[in-house]
């Protein structure tokens, strides 16, 4: 509404900006926005169109982007020569398995830290604070050795494990139920229900907005994540997607097509998934920035 | 950004005389305590166990010599001595802040210019933030195996299409002068989207009157971002800078894809050095000195911005 009155006052005003130049500008915004879309989607516009085309298409000069013949041969060689959908399964089972025991624990975390008194609540918080500041790669070395003996390697137990609770997703939530109104699970409470009950039936479903956010950055992020499955993972069936994709492409001499052909199976769910909720995802974002 | 505690409630409540039955009171308030520790539970667990206790051992293990497998034995300092005297950590630490250094502005500063420009009401608006966006979510391992082709000097389309204009791609990856530029405009492409979305939550807090009101006064566009945009936005560009600059010190996923820190270690930065000292070589001791420098790091980091931009918080 703002802004339509800010145009129509504008427009009530040629003299300070006469309309040519307004609507050149407008032309020279729209090509820069359109040239700068189309760089950032280059290398995923590449990735689709080298998935469908045949290995001597591909390596010719000069190459050309889209495509002249097209095959499905890549998918298909692709399943054979890397052990994709077990990757796959294990990906699934990784970002998936991380994204559910977070949200659980996370969230119950930060409903003691919101709505809970008890003796070194304090701490706890300030620790989680600090955490949010720790870069992962310090831990890295003491959680491989510990998850090593466990004889966790190459488990999913010992890939999940060590995320199975987050400091920024604890910090998340916490801010989140602050902002919760009060008086329904104070009115539970002196009906005599238990906290666990308030959590579960009151704090939960009125948090499943902020859930569904969190959830789906703890998912993207471990569906993209590289250095803790490369180095928890020695065998190709234990590695998730990103790491066995970046492995195969060190070891052998790259058929482009093929990788494509993975890479394009592997970001598939990540773009299915922004298009269908891109709209809370970006407001998610910017609300944890904000406060 | 505010991370104050929110102590007031508990306070209150403690401040509260006993009340008329005692007893009963603190029986609820232990009952409370104890379902309380019943939530934290887990998450202390998995926190003492895979944060705290890491923290810790990383910060024991740097000062012995540590295969992980073999017994290890106590050296001091000679970790730290050893790495501040190795070439290569000298470089790769330079490497990693003049990545950050260079990254973090560009990176910032395109997410911002995109911001403003994509804040305004125009037609496709919500496509070129959805394109902008992507790569956000997509994997920055697997997309860097896209780029690698893209750049390649012979076969590589990028090449291909500048080789009109006179524009040299020179060896591609495997350029020592030329790969961690690379490196790093991937780094950019990567993030440009994520912040910019946080910047256009941070324009929709500024009351759009100031600018009916500038627009009055006949500001130039360019007065209207030096005086009005960019000071509103400060609480915005810090939480935005801090996370931008303490991602681009962990640089490592396009460097591992691309060009494993070569060619002639012109592209390794700490992170990949703690990979490789910690998990091709085995030396555990050495990894965690590293990584502890890369905490120091961080740590100041984010203590100067914070300090930097605490004296420009603005309330309104």
């Amino acid at each position: 509404m703002a802004a339509t009155t800010l145009e129509a006052a504008a427009s009530a005003r040629p003299t300070t900006q006469p309309r040519g130049r307004r609507r050149a500008a407008r032309i020279v915004l729209y090509a820069f926005l359109v040239l700068s879309a189309f760089v950032v989607l280059l290398p995923v516009i590449w990735m689709v169109f080298t998935s469908v085309k045949p290995e001597r298409d591909i390596v010719t000069h000069p190459s050309e982007l889209i495509p002249t013949h097209w095959t499905l041969d890549n998918y298909r060689q692709v399943l054979e020569q890397i052990p994709f959908a077990r990757q796959f399964l294990n990906t699934v089972v990784f970002a998936g398995g991380v994204t559910v025991f977070s949200l659980l624990f996370d969230s119950m975390t930060a409903y003691a830290l919101a709505r809970l008194d008890f003796p070194g609540k304090k701490v706890l918080f300030l620790l989680v604070l600090l955490f949010l500041m720790v870069p992962s790669q310090v831990t890295l070395v003491p959680v491989y050795q510990l998850i090593a003996k466990l004889g966790l390697v190459n488990t999913f137990p010992g890939l999940i494990m060590p995320r199975a609770t987050n400091a920024f997703g604890i910090f998340f939530l916490r801010q989140f139920f602050l902002g919760l109104p009060n008086d329904m699970s104070e009115a539970a409470r002196i009906d005599g229900a238990s906290e666990w009950r308030i959590y579960w039936q009151i704090i939960l479903p009125l948090a499943r907005p902020a859930l569904l956010t969190l959830g789906l950055f703890h998912f993207m992020y471990n569906w993209n994540d590289l250095l803790w499955p490369l180095v928890l993972t020695t065998t190709s069936t234990m590695q998730t997607l990103p790491a066995g994709l970046a492995l195969f492409t060190g070891e052998h001499v790259v058929q482009y097509g093929l990788v494509m052909a993975g890479a394009t199976m592997a970001m598939l769910p990540m773009i299915v998934a922004f298009l269908l909720v891109q709209r809370r995802f970006i407001e998610g974002i910017a609300t944890t920035g904000i406060k | 950004m505010s991370l104050q505690t929110s102590t007031a409630g508990r306070a209150t409540r403690l401040a509260r005389p006993a009340g008329r039955r005692p007893r009963r009171r603190s029986s609820f308030r232990r009952r409370q305590y104890l379902s309380a520790y019943g939530f934290i539970a887990p998450s202390v667990v998995i926190l003492g166990a895979f944060m705290v206790w890491p923290m810790i051992s990383s910060l024991r293990l740097s000062f012995y010599q540590s295969s992980g497998f073999g017994p290890s034995t106590f050296v001091g300092l000679d970790n730290y001595r050893t790495m501040f005297e190795d070439p290569t950590f000298r470089s790769d630490l330079w490497r990693t802040l003049l990545y950050a250094v260079i990254v973090t502005p560009i990176t910032v500063g395109l997410a911002l210019m995109f911001a403003i420009m994509l804040d305004r009401r125009l037609h496709g608006r919500s496509f070129f933030r959805a394109a902008l966006f992507l790569p956000a979510v997509l994997s920055l391992a697997v997309m860097s195996i896209a780029w690698t082709f893209l750049l390649d000097p012979q076969v590589g389309l990028l090449p291909n299409w500048f080789a009109p204009l006179d524009v040299s791609f020179g060896n591609g990856l495997a350029d020592p002068h030329r790969a961690l530029a690379y490196v790093m405009v991937v780094g950019i492409w990567k993030n440009v989207g994520f912040y910019m979305v946080m910047y256009l939550a941070g324009l929709t807090t500024i009351p759009r009157e100031l600018y009916e009101a500038a627009d009055v006064d006949g500001v130039t566009p360019f007065e209207k971002f030096r005086y009005i945009t960019w000071p509103l936005l400060a609480n915005t560009s810090a939480f935005v800078f801090i996370i931008a600059g303490i991602a681009a010190l962990q640089a490592f996923d396009q460097v591992f894809v691309m060009t494993r820190g070569g060619p002639y270690f012109q592209t390794e930065t700490l992170v990949y050095l703690i990979y490789r000292d910690g998990f091709q070589n085995f030396q555990f001791g050495s990894a965690s000195a590293v990584a502890w420098v890369l905490v120091v790091i961080v740590f100041i980091i984010s203590l100067v911005q914070n300090a930097y931009f605490s004296r420009r918080q603005v309330t309104y």
